[in-house]
């Protein structure tokens, strides 16, 4: 029965490897959306041109060294804050951790109730009253503060339950042996949880990246901002460079995240060797 | 702490919270529908499609937020397109969530035992049949805690829509700062109204998962 039923191995779950008369119904299929999404590209660029985006004078403007070095500084100032932002979250999040799995009840109870509120509060209102409150001078530092609030909340649950998924027998054992809390943690516990973690909190770090042009919104001079800046000027009868802003600076954004994200794809596969040569080794 | 009950006030807090509300329900349709959808692209038998959904997915999940409101609000007026400031962050704000939609329904279709799809297959249906019959509804129930998290983070993030010209939470905020109210009080008030929104948000989903969840 089993060798009757049995297939060869399909390409995907939900449809069969195909055969001749489906490889033909899928190739028309794809050259009917290939014809599809080719339009949709080709209205876009239409509208684009029928507008006038694509007139050299529109683009004209990233030529100069000024704007170029403009764009320079925006992009270390967004730099400058997400490496601020990164480190100080981090950090916090590792306190908050520690906090969290205290046996203390009320270091217990403020850690989890910190974590939980500034989890639930859009970061940018608390960016914003930061920088009405404490930094209407530096809007940096209300970025990095309010940057650093929220996400060391997140890294600090990320830690939390990486330290939970730790088999409970590590930590037992390392009771048995004699070992005071915080060296459990610190020796045998964190230690692994960072490691099985460490995908899911370069991957909040790619969040944070992102959210520094919240930045933009209270006149911090980060990427969005000088685009914002020079899209503001009018160039000549075309108009604001709007979308020329948006092409050059879209680009930049998703080319350092995709960059942490392989960082974070590159650290766990390294892990999953590491894991193996380990288990080979001690069976 | 008293402030919000003076003068017009509370009238201006309560619109900017219905507003926020509206926004997110709006987004938050626009965002299951098209999330599905590109869910249903990325798996489906039709390379063209898949590639289209991943591109969705990989330039939406890595652009900022803000960058993509502002893309919208001055881009397109840029191209002759008009709308009203609801539509075009409802545009924004889903079309964003809508990649985060597709990943969380794509992990949960990797879930479902290859059986059902199996069975299903063999009792003649197509793979759009499959798809939307046997294997989407399972996925949608298993992934109900991620797909939370999801809808949670939506509301949060539609305060970005009031630096867009959108009257909700944040714009009152700003106009109450704007007024010389302590940005303590007023902070204060804010934050609860986004406290009972996302606990809302949550206690829902919680019920759908005691009452769909599958246990597997």
């Amino acid at each position: 029965m089993s060798t009757l039923f049995s297939r060869a191995s399909t390409a995907s779950v939900l449809y069969d490897a195909p055969g001749p008369k489906a490889r033909a119904r899928y190739r028309l299929f794809g050259v009917l959306s290939l014809i599809a999404i080719a339009g949709l590209i080709w209205y876009a660029i239409t509208m684009l041109t029928d507008n006038g985006q694509f007139d050299a004078g529109l683009w004209d403007v990233f030529q100069y060294n000024t704007i170029q070095q403009r764009i320079l500084d925006g992009l270390i100032s967004t730099l400058e804050a997400f490496g601020l932002a990164a480190l100080f979250s981090l950090t916090l999040g590792a306190l908050l951790a520690a906090g969290q799995l205290s046996d203390h009840k009320p270091v217990r109870w403020v850690c989890v109730s910190f974590v939980q509120f500034f989890r639930a509060m859009p970061l940018l209102i608390l960016i914003v009253a930061l920088y009405y409150a404490f930094f209407a001078k530096e809007p940096m530092w209300a970025l990095v503060l309010g940057l650093t609030l929220y996400n060391g909340s997140v890294q600090a649950e990320i830690i939390r339950s990486g330290v939970n998924a730790v088999p409970r027998g590590q930590g037992e054992a390392a009771y048995a042996l004699g070992m005071r809390k915080t060296q459990v943690m610190a020796g045998i516990l964190v230690p692994q949880a960072v490691r099985s973690m460490l995908p899911t909190m370069i991957g909040q770090l790619v969040v944070t990246l992102k959210d520094t042009s919240l930045g933009f919104i209270i006149t911090y001079h980060e990427l969005l901002f000088v685009g914002k800046a020079i899209a503001s000027q009018p160039m000549n009868a075309a108009g604001f460079p709007y979308i020329p802003v948006v092409l050059i600076i879209g680009p930049i954004y998703v080319a350092m995240c995709l960059l942490l994200t392989a960082l974070a794809r590159w650290i766990e596969a390294r892990g999953r060797r590491g894991a193996n040569r380990r288990t080979s080794a001690s069976a | 702490m008293g402030f919000l009950f003076e003068d017009d006030n509370f009238a201006l807090f309560r619109d900017g919270f219905l507003q926020t509300i509206e926004l997110s329900a709006l987004s938050a349709l626009l965002a299951l529908l098209l999330g599905t959808l590109l869910a249903a692209f990325r798996v489906s038998p039709a390379p063209v499609l898949r590639a289209f959904g991943t591109a969705w997915v990989t330039i939406f999940r890595n652009t900022p937020l803000t960058l993509l409101f502002f893309a919208v609000e001055f881009g397109l007026p840029a191209l002759g397109v008009h709308f009203e400031h609801l539509t075009f962050a409802t545009l924004a704000l889903g079309g964003y969530t809508a990649s985060f939609v597709c990943e969380v329904l794509r992990s949960g279709i990797n879930t479902v035992p290859l059986g059902q799809a199996e069975a299903a297959r063999s009792l003649g249906m197509t793979f759009g049949q499959t798809l939307t019959l046997v294997v989407l509804p399972q996925a949608a129930r298993t992934v109900l805690a991620p797909m939370s998290s999801v809808f949670i983070a939506l509301p949060r993030n539609s305060a970005i829509a009031g630096a867009f010209s959108i009257g909700e939470l944040y714009s009152a905020q700003q106009t109450f700062s704007d007024r010389g109210y302590s940005i303590f009080s007023i902070f204060f008030w804010v934050a609860c109204a986004y406290l009972v929104i996302s606990a809302t948000v949550a206690t829902l989903f919680r019920f759908l998962e005691s009452r769909l969840a599958v246990a597997r």
